[in-house]
């Protein structure tokens, strides 16, 4: 776990709980932001993640639970500090710029020399019409030095969130927080504006938490995931944890594709259809049954050897790797990703194993 | 979690987040508690009613009158509304040649107050009128009688659609035009998409004007005078001269009260499908005129005619009369006195009304529930209540409150800025909230994240955006105080002489020529800010 350089956390929320009339959105929701990380709040439409995001925010008063800035507690225990006195970049999904001021407006917003007493000063004869050293920086940041003068709606989609990033951080919060941040962008621009998002932010030094339902996004772009699932937290770790190391079933399907096996517990493996898996994760006692929780990856798909006979069904071919969909003699499904350095084709036979150790739990814990 | 899904998407959880002023509650409260005064004075005054009050107000004649007032109401509102629909639409959202002008044109009528468009009207198409003394050489020797309903429902009309196409055009530009490119997209056509996309989206805009309209027309006094057309509130006011017991006009005006409330519950159920801000997205781009094409000239025609009857034809007939009085010293007498006292008293009665009706717009456009819904409610009794009854149950009230405690306020200006604002409060508040419901509450979480408070907020993002609402509360107010008739002639201070005034004075005598000066800078005056209503909505220059 980053540790972020030691010091107070930037974000630390706990025991969060808010009901909306019958549906209750956070039940307990607990996590913390290290200083200069990137966090993702990921979970399935409905989890609570945006509500989360509102409440540290001080958008929405939580019915119980804490929430600490910088180590500065700003709800809990009676205390409700208002958004504006939180010092927390907030970046809507739909970006929320100012229409009727100009992108060089929209930063400086938040700036002292943004207010009026600013432009005042800026509307001075011989003043000329400065733009605040802090908003110009910003813009230098988000690359796009020059756009000052510019109107929201003569922007891009990908402009427009840039302005709403160089907004949040121009009064230099103490993190900032985005609500969906890539779902109102073009699918072709999302890769090349994560990473551009994820260099800005690192650049600036500021931690963040975005909220997302797509875990590539969130895989890709944070430096640690926070796992939501019906307003509580189901996992916090790396992208690499979180795809590897799955706390529960839940976790291991929500975070990435995964085959299914019914299993037998026998030490440190189980028996299964594909022969013995090695196993991680459980304390199921010896002989009982589990679940299996197999990544496509982990599978390997050989002509011949050792191993479960498979039949292969479709194939779906990416260029760097292709998807093998199979099917074992009892009928249950198979997913293999493998590299195509060999080809496979509808009706091949095939040899697979699971030659790393899958991740297992009891039988009886909910898969979907 | 389907459900919750919904329940984190709609905007009045948020919302209540969002804002939670209360001296912004305080404010509304005031505001609305002031529109409401007079009806209050009304229900202790009907409270007190003898039987006999009750019975003289039950009689057939009340019905007679109820039948009248709503029937006129009913026609010129739907009048008005088929009247504006292709208005707004051709001048905001086509490519007609002269849109600016057209649009001007067609907001301008506004400006003409119903009495003096009335006379005009008379004067054009009554009795030996301009257009039976055209049509006599043709051997025409009588046309349609003028008088009563017809006479009224004209001249209402014609002076009273620009409020809708106002409102609509307001909407229409806030429409977001990707909702109707993606109808087009469907396969829908250009009536289509205006028939399914366009039109179902300006219900709210359509139905707030319309009752607008339907809420003077019940307040007239002015049009139903001079048409000589028996609705209530000619019946209050002959009435009030006529009759001492103040308690019989009471229960009388309550029953109008009830007819008003009829309206609005009829808005109500219009509007009870909500709100439209623009979701998603960025920031609207400009939306794409439509090609007219072959339809252009009768569109044109279609503009022309109305701009005729509304605008050409008053101007004429007044500017007729006038000079045929212009020899005639008398004709200038104390012009100008009047002209300042008109427009005093409408800047002020703006300025308070814009003030007053922030809070209550704010309110019933971020706050859900019911208690937002009464003070938005109570802000439409004055409007509600015709001039002659907010003037008389003020008089009584300044009487009985102002007299003994500050008498320098009795019979003053103020009272009268008061009436005005009791009346027209509804006028700017539904401006307001046209333009505040466009505010996406985003916009204000995103200032306040950045430091701003609620106040600061409120001050600095929302009432800017807002401002195109403000100006045109504030231009709408202007205007309809300068047409303003029975509370003027009620209130007044002695001595302050307005131009209504004026022009009520001069057609009771008769000297038609005194009265078309008036009107024709009654006409000039409340056209001065046209420009700023038809200027709303712009995206400032830097």
């Amino acid at each position: 776990m980053p540790d972020g350089g030691g010091g107070t956390p930037a974000i630390e929320a706990a025991g969060l709980r808010k009901r909306f009339g019958e549906v209750e959105a956070l039940a307990g929701a607990g996590f913390t932001v290290e200083r200069g990380e990137l966090a993702a709040i990921l979970g399935p439409s409905g989890c609570g993640k945006t509500t989360a995001l509102r409440v540290v925010a001080g958008l929405e008063r939580a019915d119980a639970g804490e929430v600490r800035i910088g180590g500065r507690r700003v709800a809990g225990e009676g205390a409700f500090a208002p958004p504006e006195r939180r010092r927390i970049g907030f970046v809507t999904q739909d970006f929320s710029l100012f229409p009727h001021l100009d992108v060089g407006g929209n930063v400086a917003f938040g700036l002292a020399e943004g207010g009026w007493r600013g432009r005042l000063a800026g509307r001075l004869p011989g003043a000329g019409r400065a733009l605040p050293a802090r908003a110009a920086e910003m813009l230098d940041l988000v690359g796009l030095s020059g756009f000052e003068g510019r109107y929201p709606h003569e922007l891009s989609g990908g402009e427009a969130q840039r302005v709403a990033l160089a907004r949040a951080l121009a009064p230099e919060p103490e993190a900032v927080l985005m609500d969906e941040p890539f779902s109102n962008l073009d699918e072709n621009l999302r890769a090349s504006l994560r990473l551009e998002m994820r260099e800005i932010l690192k650049a600036a030094g500021t931690a963040a938490a975005f909220v997302t339902h797509d875990r590539e996004e969130a895989l890709s772009l944070a430096d640690r995931i926070i796992l939501m699932r019906a307003g509580q937290v189901e996992q916090i770790g790396t992208p690499s944890e979180a795809y590897h190391r799955p706390a529960t079933a839940f976790a291991a399907r929500f975070v990435g594709d995964a085959n299914l096996l019914r299993g037998v517990r026998e030490g440190d493996a189980a028996e299964t259809e594909l022969g013995r898996v090695r196993i991680f994760g459980t304390d199921a006692a010896e002989g009982a049954e589990i679940s299996l929780l197999v990544r496509p990856d982990q599978v390997e798909l050989r002509r011949e050897g050792e191993g479960a006979r498979v039949r292969v069904e479709r194939c779906e071919y990416y260029g760097h790797d292709q998807v093998v969909h199979a099917r074992l003699a009892s009928g249950t499904r198979l997913d293999a990703r493998l590299d195509t350095r060999e080809t496979w084709q509808e009706g091949d036979e095939g040899i697979a194993t699971v030659p790393e150790p899958a991740a297992a739990f009891a039988a009886d814990e909910p898969i979907e | 979690m389907v459900g919750f899904a919904g329940v984190r998407h709609t905007a009045a959880g948020r919302r209540r987040a969002a804002v939670r002023f209360s001296p912004l509650w305080a404010a509304a409260v005031l505001a609305a508690a002031a529109a409401a005064c007079p009806l209050i004075y009304l229900a202790v005054r009907a409270a007190e009613a003898d039987a006999e009050a009750w019975l003289d107000v039950l009689s057939t004649d009340t019905l007679r009158l109820l039948g009248n007032t709503a029937g006129l109401a009913a026609a010129v509102t739907a009048a008005s509304a088929a009247l504006a629909v292709p208005i707004a639409w051709l001048t905001e959202r086509t490519d007609l040649p002269g849109a600016r002008w057209w649009r001007t044109l067609c907001v301008a009528p506004l400006a003409v107050p119903s009495y003096v468009g009335s006379l005009a009207i008379i004067a054009a198409l009554g009795p030996n009128g301009a257009l039976q003394r055209l049509l006599e050489p043709l051997g025409v020797a009588s046309i349609p009688e003028l008088y009563g309903f017809w006479g009224a429902w004209l001249a209402l009309t014609l002076f009273t659609f620009p409020y809708i196409v106002l409102v609509l055009r307001a909407g229409m530009r806030d429409m977001d035009p990707a909702l109707e490119e993606a109808s087009r997209s469907l396969g829908k056509g250009s009536w289509g998409t205006f028939r399914r996309v366009t039109l179902p989206q300006l219900r709210v805009p359509l139905a707030a004007g319309a009752l607008l309209v339907a809420l003077y027309v019940v307040s007239d006094f002015g049009a139903v005078s001079m048409m000589r057309f028996d609705t209530f509130t000619r019946a209050i006011f002959i009435r009030f001269q006529a009759s001492i017991d103040r308690s019989t006009l009471a229960v009388l005006s309550l029953v109008l009260v009830a007819l008003v409330l009829v309206v609005l519950a009829a808005e109500a159920s219009q509007r009870r499908r909500g709100r439209y801000h623009r979701l998603g997205g960025g920031a609207a781009r400009a939306a794409r005129a439509a090609a007219l094409g072959s339809w252009r000239r009768p569109a044109q025609g279609y503009l022309g005619l109305v701009v005729l009857l509304a605008l050409a034809m008053p101007l004429g007939v007044l500017a007729w009369q006038f000079g045929r009085g212009i020899d005639e010293a008398r004709t200038f007498d104390g012009l100008g006195g009047a002209v300042a006292g008109s427009l005093q008293a409408a800047a002020l009665a703006g300025a308070a009304a814009v003030i007053a009706a922030m809070p209550i717009a704010v309110t019933a456009v971020r706050r859900a529930g019911a208690a937002a819904a009464i003070l938005e409610r109570l802000a439409y009794v004055g409007y509600s209540l015709p001039g002659v009854v907010v003037a008389f149950s003020l008089v009584f009230l300044s009487v009985q409150v102002l007299l003994p405690t500050w008498p320098g306020l009795y019979q003053s200006l103020a009272v009268l800025v008061f009436a005005y604002v009791v009346l027209f409060l509804p006028q700017a508040s539904g401006a307001i909230q046209a333009a505040l419901v466009r505010v996406q509450p985003s916009v204000e979480e995103a200032s306040r994240s950045l430091g701003r408070g609620q106040l600061r907020t409120f001050l600095t993002v929302t009432c800017r955006l807002a401002a195109p609402g403000l100006a045109s509360g504030f231009a709408l107010v202007f205007l309809t105080t300068m047409k303003e008739l029975p509370a003027t002639l009620l209130l007044s201070p002695i001595g302050f002489d307005t131009l209504a005034w004026r022009v009520w004075d001069a057609t009771e005598d008769a000297y038609l020529a005194r009265a078309a000066a008036a009107g024709l800078l009654l006409i000039l005056a409340a056209a001065a800010p046209l420009p700023l209503l038809l200027r709303q909505g712009r995206v400032p220059d830097a």
